[in-house]
This record gives structure tokens, sequence and C-alpha cells, in this order.
């Protein structure tokens, strides 16, 4: 008998199944959990940002926008992306906002890959990068990345990785789920490659204002990038506004109209309730946002100091909210480490592995939690390791380019 | 200089952090911390550790009022003197000079509104430079220094996301 399931346009069903969404079902079945498995910031929106979305509200603002957007919002995201990046985007062409980063990632995969092109991501990665390529009817090609090398991507590695069909580069730096950040020397080797071999990218930027180590350096902003660049980025991790869902793209005037053609007629617009919060954060949260990192930094310290002490090696992450600490030590893999901390210690933290079998001798740990839950997380953690037979060992952390500046342990924030 | 505020803005969030973590959040030594914790215990720019309590909530009876005083300003001492005397009242929680109808700003705290009554009409009015008090008396307490009394405002988030 024919089952429901083979309906399922087949490219859907031979998907894999998220590795979080497995892991997330057993931790709400547990009582009592500290978890460290979140991907969101644990402040809630700014108050002037919500307030200004409820007088929007009060005032009738709930039709749609142009597909576009607000043009108001995209002129101030210009205006961001010029301050904080030094790339000039034309807000009426060049900009459109779309709903999250997730949004952005699919319009630019399927405006842009054709049936059998290769699509390459650098691993560990964020979930959706790899199922948006393949709903497109790309070819996923991983480039693993190792934590000797701080989970950065080389020139050298993407070149390995080209055949005559490769067409795009995705990359995410500050990178969830490692927290590495790229530095100005590598990404300027990526972007001559890029240039040589008429390659594009795709870059997701989501986390560039969490960034602790050094400035962070806008893909787009390179020599020769613009044009090659679709940008994405959003207000979910910068403004602590991730079920507002809203974020934007920006790049050269044919791929923005080619996603908005999608984009117009698969949502028609952002919500604009979601639009003149962004816009509200844009003018006034720059305060707010610089308090938040600085925040994420200190516990991020916090964090790198009680990996060391209990001894897992974990190099430094420079960005985002997340520690991508070496369980491998404790013979467990990383969903056993993981659901054996779980059940003897209730400390959630996510598999390395659902970020790609790079992962695998890895797990995630969020920072984006309260210091007095961290310090009761790390002190369960200790006493997990330590039942795992870990000892003390120095932590490792990525060996500073020549000519980069290395960062001092209370680095620069925002 | 920074790193000072840093410390301070630490502590006056939460007192009870050790010097420890304190250093390895601000990428400092342990020792500097603590020197310089002391160091700011001994300028009195770290006056007091204090908790901040509910106490509707720990079923205690207390009064506080808020008392708008105008001074008559003194030669040479403006309206420091007269500030003073009130300061050296115990019942006197909180002493601010501020701009507008009224100078003086004054937090009392007592176990009954005739105690507070009394206090203002015996005690404060009839001060020498006291030209007039209103009492206003605090019926609740939604938010202090900083801290929402009684907070929806709870963590939401799914426990383990991408």
């Amino acid at each position: 008998m024919k089952t429901w399931n083979s309906y399922v346009n087949p490219l859907v069903s031979s998907l894999p199944p998220s590795g979080i969404r497995r892991f997330f079902d057993l931790v709400t079945e547990t009582k009592g959990v500290i978890s460290l498995g979140v991907g969101e910031p644990d402040f809630i929106t700014p108050w002037h940002i919500r307030e200004a979305c409820i007088y929007s509200l009060e005032k009738g603002y709930t039709m749609y926008t142009s597909n576009h957007g607000l043009l108001a919002l995209r002129q101030a995201i210009a205006a961001d992306l010029e301050a904080a990046c030094g790339v000039t985007y034309n807000p009426k062409n060049e900009i459109l906002v779309t709903v999250g980063v997730s949004e952005g990632l699919d319009l630019a995969v399927r405006a842009l890959t054709c049936p059998g092109d290769e699509v390459l991501i650098p691993e560990p990665s964020y979930v959706s990068y790899a199922p948006c390529v393949l709903l497109a009817g790309g070819k996923v090609i991983t480039v693993p990345t190792t934590m000797n090398e701080g989970f950065r991507v080389t020139a050298g590695k993407i070149e390995a990785a080209l055949t005559p069909r490769t067409k795009i580069l995705i990359l995410s730096y500050p990178n969830n789920p490692t927290g590495a950040v790229m530095d100005r020397r590598t990404l300027l080797e990526i972007a001559e490659l890029v240039q040589a071999r008429d390659l594009l990218v795709i870059s997701d930027e989501i986390y560039s204002r969490l960034t602790y180590t050094g400035e962070h350096t806008c893909l787009a902003g390179l020599p020769g990038m613009r044009e090659r660049t679709v940008l994405l980025n959003g207000f979910s991790k910068a403004y602590a506004m991730t079920g507002w869902r809203i974020g934007y793209a920006a790049g050269n005037p044919d791929f923005i109209a080619a996603m908005t053609k999608i984009h117009q007629y698969t949502l028609l617009c952002a919500p604009i309730t979601a639009q003149m919060a962004a816009l509200e954060a844009l003018k006034n949260g720059r305060l707010a946002m610089t308090q938040m990192v600085q925040q994420y930094n200190r516990r991020r310290l916090l964090v790198m100091h009680a990996f060391r002490d209990m001894g897992l090696p974990c190099f430094e992450p420079g960005g985002a909210f997340y520690a991508f600490p070496e369980i491998a030590g404790t013979g467990l893999s990383s969903e056993e480490f993981a659901e054996r901390l779980l059940q003897e210690e209730k400390v959630a933290v996510v598999p390395g592995n659902a970020f790609g079998p790079s992962g695998e001798g890895f797990v995630r740990c969020s920072y984006a939690a309260s210091v007095e839950d961290l310090t009761e997380a790390f002190r369960r953690l200790a006493a997990f390791c330590r039942a795992h037979g870990l000892r003390p060992k120095t932590i490792s952390a990525p060996r500073p380019l020549p000519g980069e500046r290395r960062p001092l342990a209370g680095g620069a924030t925002g | 200089m920074e790193k000072v505020l840093e410390i301070l803005e630490i502590l006056e969030s939460d007192a009870r952090l050790e010097a420890a973590d304190i250093a390895v959040m601000l990428g400092m030594e342990k020792e500097e911390v603590q020197r310089t914790i002391k160091e700011l215990e001994k300028n009195k720019i770290i006056l007091r550790y204090m908790t901040l309590v509910n106490w509707e909530k720990a079923g205690d009876e207390k009064v506080m009022a808020m008392i708008e005083v105008r001074v008559a300003p003194q030669r040479e001492v403006g309206y420091d003197a007269v500030a003073e005397r009130i300061c050296r009242f115990p019942e006197v929680r909180s002493v601010r000079l501020v701009s507008g109808a009224y100078d003086l700003a004054v937090f009392i705290e007592g176990k009954s509104m005739r105690e507070i009554s009394n206090f203002v009409a015996t005690k404060l009015a009839t001060i020498e430079g006291v030209l007039s008090t209103a009492t206003h008396f605090i019926l609740k307490t939604y938010k202090q220094d900083g801290v929402m009394f009684e907070d929806g405002e709870k963590d939401r988030r799914l426990a383990v996301s991408p």
C-alpha cells in the first residue's frame, strides 16, 4: 500500500532531519536543565524597539510594504553598511529586506544556483546552508576546517575543492557553531581566488556585530568583491530580535532583482511591524547593542577560562556567542557526550556533528546565558569531565597569522 | 581608568561576583582587581555592598514616604547645612538636592504612617530653614535601582535552537 510519505517530493524526503531537532526533544523531556544549546541572545529586544513597534501598530501601520521593504529602512541599512563596512549600496535597487537571514539565504541560493552547480560550504557550518542548496538543485561540496586552523577556511582549501562546476562559495564569519572569525588577510586571499575563478560568494554576516577580537571585515568591502557578493545580515543577533524574523540582503542590482522576483511571489514583503522595529533599532539601538556585546565578551572570557580549567581544549572564539570545545579526549562521540551530560548533569549542549561530520568530536556551547547560569553549568560540566577522566591541560588558540595583531584577552567590544 | 569603571559597573549589578571572576571577564589579574577594589573602598567610591529586598513580599509592613522639602538657602553653605541635619536622622533613607518646584527630595522609612507623619511634623518641618514639606506615601514599588519587582519577562527561549 502506498504511504502518504511516498507522495512527498523525494528531494524533500531525502533531506536529513536536523540533528538539533532530535536533541531538542531529548532536552525538553528532562527537568531542571541549564541549556547552553540556545542559538539566540538571552536578552529580550531592547524596550525602545518594542515600544516603537507598538506605536507603529497604534498608528495603523498594518499594511503591505514595497516588495523591497520600506524605503526608509533600506536607507537606514545602506547608511549602517556604509558606516560599519565602508561599502555603498543604493537603497533603491541594491538592498532587499527579508524575513530574517534565513529567507535571504534561500533567495540568494535559489536565484543563483542552476541544477548541478556546485556550492562550497566550509564546515562545521550552520544547519541551513546545505538543505537550501539541495532544494535549489545544487550540489553541496563541503570544505572541512579544523580547530588547529581556527576553523577558518583558506584560499588553498577552497581551491582544492574547485571543479569546473563550482559556482558559489558560502561564507559565514563570525561563525556559528565555532565562534571563529575571519582575518582580513585570509579573506583577501579568498577574494583573489574568487575573482580569478569567477565564483560568487554568499556571505552570511549575521554575527558581524558580535566580534570581540579585532574588527569584523565585511567581504563585500574588499576590492572587486562588492559585485560578486550577496551580503546577508539582519537584526536577530545584534539587537536581540530573533523572533521578529527580519534581515536583509545587499548586492548588485541584477542579483537583488532576481532575489526580489522570488521574494515577491513567495513572501510579498517582510512584516511591516518587524520592519518598523528594525528601523528603530538602526536609529537608536547603538547603545543597547554595545552593552549587550560587552556582556557577551565578558561571558566569553569566563567560558574560555572555565574550559581551560576543566581540561577541554577549546580555541578562542573571536565572535558570535558560541564556544566549540573539543570533547574527543573523553572517548565519547559528540552525541554520546551531549546525551550523557544531559542525563548525568542536566546541562544541554549541542553535539558538534549537528553542524556536519567535521564537527564530530566537538560540542557547541552557547554563552548567551546569564553569568549565574553559566557558572552553575560550568560547575556541572567540570564534574562531568572529572567523572570521565579528563585532566586540565592548556588551551589551544589559532596561531596568529603573520601581520595579524594578536588580540588581547579583554579585546575591543563592538 | 576604563577598567576601573567596568569593575564598578559589574559590582553595581552583582556585588557577589568574586574578584577572580571579574578578573577573567575583564582580562585582568586577580590581584589587580582585588587591589583596585580595595582602593575604591578606601576612597569611598565603593561605599557599601547591599542587597535589594522586596520587603512587601517578605511580609514586612514597612511604610515609605517621599517628602518634598522647600528650604531657604543660607549664606555660604547654601542647602548643605539643612541637608546634613536631615541626613542625621536614621529614619531618612536618602536625601537629594533637586531642581524644580522644591529643593530636597527626602525618602523616609518607618513602621507606620503615623510614625512618619509624626517625624515630619515634629522633626523635619521644625528644622530652621525648612520652609515647607509635602509628604507622599509610597503605595507600591515597581522598579528600584534598575530592577523590576514583579517581572513577567522570563526566559522563554526554546531549550535548543540552531
